[in-house]
């Protein structure tokens, strides 16, 4: 099991759309803010638990846990640059994705 | 009177330069259709997990991205008729968001269909002669050819026909769809080399022997990716009768070889390298042996009826100059450029191979927008007999029109920005999507190709530089086979930040060779830097016509080297 | 294990023999690879067996054996993985004429291949059987008319139509 180290959120991508989503409090949302945090070892379990019940549910695919950090609104915010691109959209293309309003940003 | 004649019969305005389905072509595209509307019914439905659905999804070229779903189009051999280009048009502002990306490998990549939508996708593409079969997965590939093909002056033979006839036969193949990797093969029927031939699975090239037959020369083992590879022969001459029999060889050799323990040593050219070559030809000419030829056994006529469709469009005889080029190129020095850097020579008297590129300074390399597209439709209907063509490099070419006619189109196409005099020069750069769009990548690169693009925005300064090829992938894989650029960048990931790693000395011709490490990576603001050093470099010590490759490869990698490592201690900011 | 015939579920014939278990007398039954040669030794001319055999198995392998044998399973370990394909032509084309069977995680999807390179059955397991419905087999069974090849087993060939509307 790898060292948990910073909060996390569940990423995935929604199956019939593509969009990609994170697991909030009531299900699946297009917005990271409203993102459920893991900030320990057992709630990351957790929510890779039920992204794994949703995979099979044939809701979302390609799932997986990402660090975050813990802005002062309290809205997490994803570490890594791959994950920063995913929550906005295409850095070239401002006027696409999420970043631009689209989905529910 | 066959069923083809007819079908074109009912069309008298298309044009004939491309093949055009007939009645079985038209069933089975349509069949394929259904199926993957089946296919995706069952995925939603849960009859098909994610993992039994992906290798279906991506032998249609689904793809799962970083923000959305990918669907890969094959443009087979790179030929487009105005409509098919219209059609594509169409689909970006109906299902996507208006623009579409040209791939080095004659491929249009839409960035964000919906899963639920892409069989209404595919259906209007049927509806056009088009396709996404086989531009992704295991299996064979979308057959790529050179660009310049029928028009070229260096050419032996069109290798469209064979492209073509290699399409059907890979399409849907009982036995060759589950390989243990992808396998994509090129053809080329000229002198010079414009589909990298040397850098695929299989690269066929269309050669004649002393008798004066055609035959191919065939190559394998070829890749790029995280270890690249350049082809070896395994047939010197094959006659045109046994090429299916002889890939078939091949292919049974690596489906039954190949590596299956690690994804990446499946290629063929692991094989081929692990085995040596002698043990490959060996093996395929044993299979071959072994075979029943006379299954294979080529029809002439099968093969003459899909040549016929890329017959030469109604040429005007004309001279071989034209004093209207002459004098507008005098009157409009932004034309002259654009016809002295885009244009070339025609095997036509009087006519000329016009390069669009997509390359604008500072713009997304292969992108074009919905409108983009129709200008280019409309320009090809106007002095082209309807016919475009998709590069490798990326651009479009409008392979025949009339000298007579350039300014005019000039003028369209300079009102649609498409006028970017800079093919081959060094904003003419070949990129992947790299991490705006890809789940793979480990680093951006399209943003490295602007930033590039923009240090030599001024074009006479490109022009002084010559041709120079730039080439950037997001990662190992190669996509923007940064391998075979004279200067090539490849996008990594160090210590949580994007790293550059440069290369110099790749070739992706008849002469091909990798590029060769220049030293540790640098950050993304100062690849830009980096380039102009090189660049400089070249400048100050090329000879009387030597391109950046051939003063690379006259000096060596070790000046080079010395010159950043120099600049470096000077306290120059790379 | 459910088995699929004509795009139908069938009741299996045969049984497969844990190596463990002595030949029997009378009855279908499949042996692994390494006991063929022995079974090819020791059972009479009438005895009906086959044998199940790795994807990586050499045809050489069981060439002396083939005129013995009623049935050739091959195993698939991963649907992803082809190599069954070229083996069972590879049969096929060594005159093998019994019944050749594929054997694993196959999914409905790959029925034409395995129809086209020789195969006659498919054998998979329950959980994925309760999935895949008889339908989905036999809908993937006629999901195409015809094939661009020539010489695989199954639909007709479109090089084969296109030559006899020419020569016609
Ligand atoms: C955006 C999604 C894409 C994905 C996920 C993807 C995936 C890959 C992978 C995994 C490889 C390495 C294969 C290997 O070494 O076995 C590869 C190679 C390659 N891809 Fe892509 N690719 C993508 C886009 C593109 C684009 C946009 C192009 C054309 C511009 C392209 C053209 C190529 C070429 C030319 C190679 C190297 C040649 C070779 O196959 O060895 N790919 N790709
Ligand atoms: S090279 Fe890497 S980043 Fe670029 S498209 Fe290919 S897989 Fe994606």
């Amino acid at each position: 099991m790898p060292v948990f180290k910073h909060p996390q959120i569940l990423i995935a991508s929604n199956l019939t759309d593509g969009e990609v989503v994170f697991l909030g409090s009531s299900g699946w949302e297009r917005d990271h803010r409203r993102a459920r945090v893991a900030r320990k070892a057992e709630e990351a379990t957790a929510l890779e638990a039920l992204g794994k019940r949703d995979i099979s549910a044939n809701h979302v695919v390609d799932v997986y846990l990402a660090d975050v950090e813990i802005g002062s609104d309290g809205a997490p915010t994803p570490l890594h640059y791959r994950e920063k691109m995913r929550v906005k959209g295409p850095s070239v293309r401002l006027d696409l994705g999420k970043q631009a309003g689209e989905g529910a940003l | 009177m066959t069923a083809v004649d007819l079908r074109v019969a009912q069309r008298p305005n298309a044009p004939m330069t491309t093949y055009r389905y007939d009645e079985y072509d038209a069933a089975f595209v349509s069949e394929r259709v259904a199926e993957f509307r089946e296919q995706v019914n069952r995925r939603l439905s849960g009859a098909l997990t994610e993992e039994e659905f992906r290798p279906f999804r991506l032998m249609n070229g689904l793809y799962l991205q970083l923000h959305a779903y990918m669907l890969r189009v094959a443009i087979p051999y790179g030929t487009l008729t105005a409509r098919q280009m219209r059609r594509l048009a169409d689909i970006a502002d109906k299902w996507d968001k208006g623009y579409g990306h040209f791939t080095t490998r004659q491929n249009l990549q839409y960035n964000w269909p919906k899963l639920v939508d892409t069989p209404d996708i595919l259906e209007s593409l049927a509806d056009v002669e088009m396709h996404a079969i086989q531009t992704s997965g295991n299996c064979i590939r979308n057959v790529t050819a050179d660009h310049f093909a029928g028009v070229a002056p260096d050419e032996i033979e069109d290798p469209r026909p064979t492209a073509e006839f290699l399409r059907q036969w890979s399409s849907l193949h009982s036995e060759f769809s589950f390989l243990p990797r992808k396998f994509k093969i090129a053809v080329t029927g000229a002198e010079h080399d414009r589909a990298a031939i040397l850098v695929h699975d299989i690269g066929l090239r269309i050669v004649k022997n002393d008798e004066g037959e055609i035959g191919y020369q065939v190559v394998v083992g070829g890749g790029l990716g995280r270890s690249p590879f350049i082809g070896k022969v395994v047939g010197d001459f094959v006659p045109r009768e046994d090429l299916l029999a002889f890939l078939e060889a091949i292919l049974r050799v690596y489906n039954r070889f190949g590596r299956r323990d690690n994804k990446y040593k499946a290629r063929v050219k692991i094989l081929v390298h692990e085995k040596g070559i002698d043990e490959i030809r060996a093996a395929v000419e044993a299979e071959f042996a072994a075979m029943d030829r006379s299954v294979f056994a080529h029809d002439p006529e099968e093969f003459e009826r899909i040549a016929a469709f890329f017959a030469p469009p109604p040429y005007e005889s004309l001279p071989a100059t034209s004093a209207l080029l002459r004098a507008a190129k005098l009157e409009t020095p932004a034309f002259a450029n654009f016809v002295d850097v885009n244009v070339g020579a025609h095997k036509i008297p009087g006519y000329a191979i016009v390069t669009v590129s997509l390359k604008p300074i500072g713009g997304v390399p292969g992108d074009a927008t919905s409108d983009q597209m129709r200008v280019l439709a409309d320009a090809s209907e106007r002095f082209g007999f309807g016919e475009l063509r998709v590069s490798h490099e990326q651009n479009i070419i409008l392979p025949h029109v009339r000298q007579d006619d350039l300014f005019a189109l000039w003028s369209m196409l300079d009102a649609a920005s498409l006028a970017t005099a800079n093919a081959g020069l060094v904003s003419d750069i070949i990129s992947c999507p790299g991490l705006d769009y890809c789940s793979l990548a480990t680093a951006r690169s399209i943003p490295i190709a602007q930033a590039i693009s923009k240090r030599f925005s001024d074009m006479s300064r490109q022009r002084r530089i010559g041709k120079l090829g730039v080439k950037i992938s997001g990662c190992i894989n190669a996509c923007g086979h940064h391998h075979v650029g004279a200067i090539g960048i490849l996008g990594l990931e160090k210590k949580g930040q994007e790293s550059y790693q440069i290369t110099l000395g790749g070739d992706p011709t008849f002469s091909a060779s990798i590029g060769e490490i220049l030293g540790p990576g640098v950050t993304a603001e100062q690849v830009p830097d980096v380039v102009e050093h090189l660049v400089d470099y070249y400048l100050a010590e090329r000879e009387e016509g030597e391109a950046f490759i051939d003063t690379w490869r006259r000096i060596g990698h070790a000046r080079f080297k010395d010159v950043l490592r120099r600049e470096g201690e000077d306290g120059a900011d790379i | 294990m459910a088995l699929i015939s004509d795009g139908r579920f069938i009741e299996d014939a045969w049984r497969r023999l844990a190596d463990e278990e002595a030949l029997p007398k009378s009855g279908k039954f499949i042996v692994s690879l390494p006991r063929l040669e022995h079974a090819v030794e020791v059972l009479g001319p009438t005895a009906t067996f086959g044998v199940i055999v790795p994807n990586t198995t050499e045809p050489s392998a069981l060439i002396a054996a083939l005129p013995r044998l009623d049935l050739i399973s091959i195993a698939f370990p991963a649907f992803a993985d082809g190599r069954g394909f070229s083996l069972a032509r590879l049969l096929r084309r060594a005159q093998f004429k019994g019944e050749l069977r594929a054997s694993g995680r196959l999914v409905a999807d790959q029925y034409p291949h395995a129809i086209g390179c020789g195969f006659d059955t498919i054998e998979i397991p329950d959980d994925l059987a309760d999935r895949q419905d008889e339908e989905q087999w036999r809908a993937a069974l006629n999901a195409y008319s015809m094939s661009y090849q020539r010489g695989y087993a199954g639909r007709g060939s479109i090089l084969e139509a296109r030559r006899k509307a020419v020569r016609s």
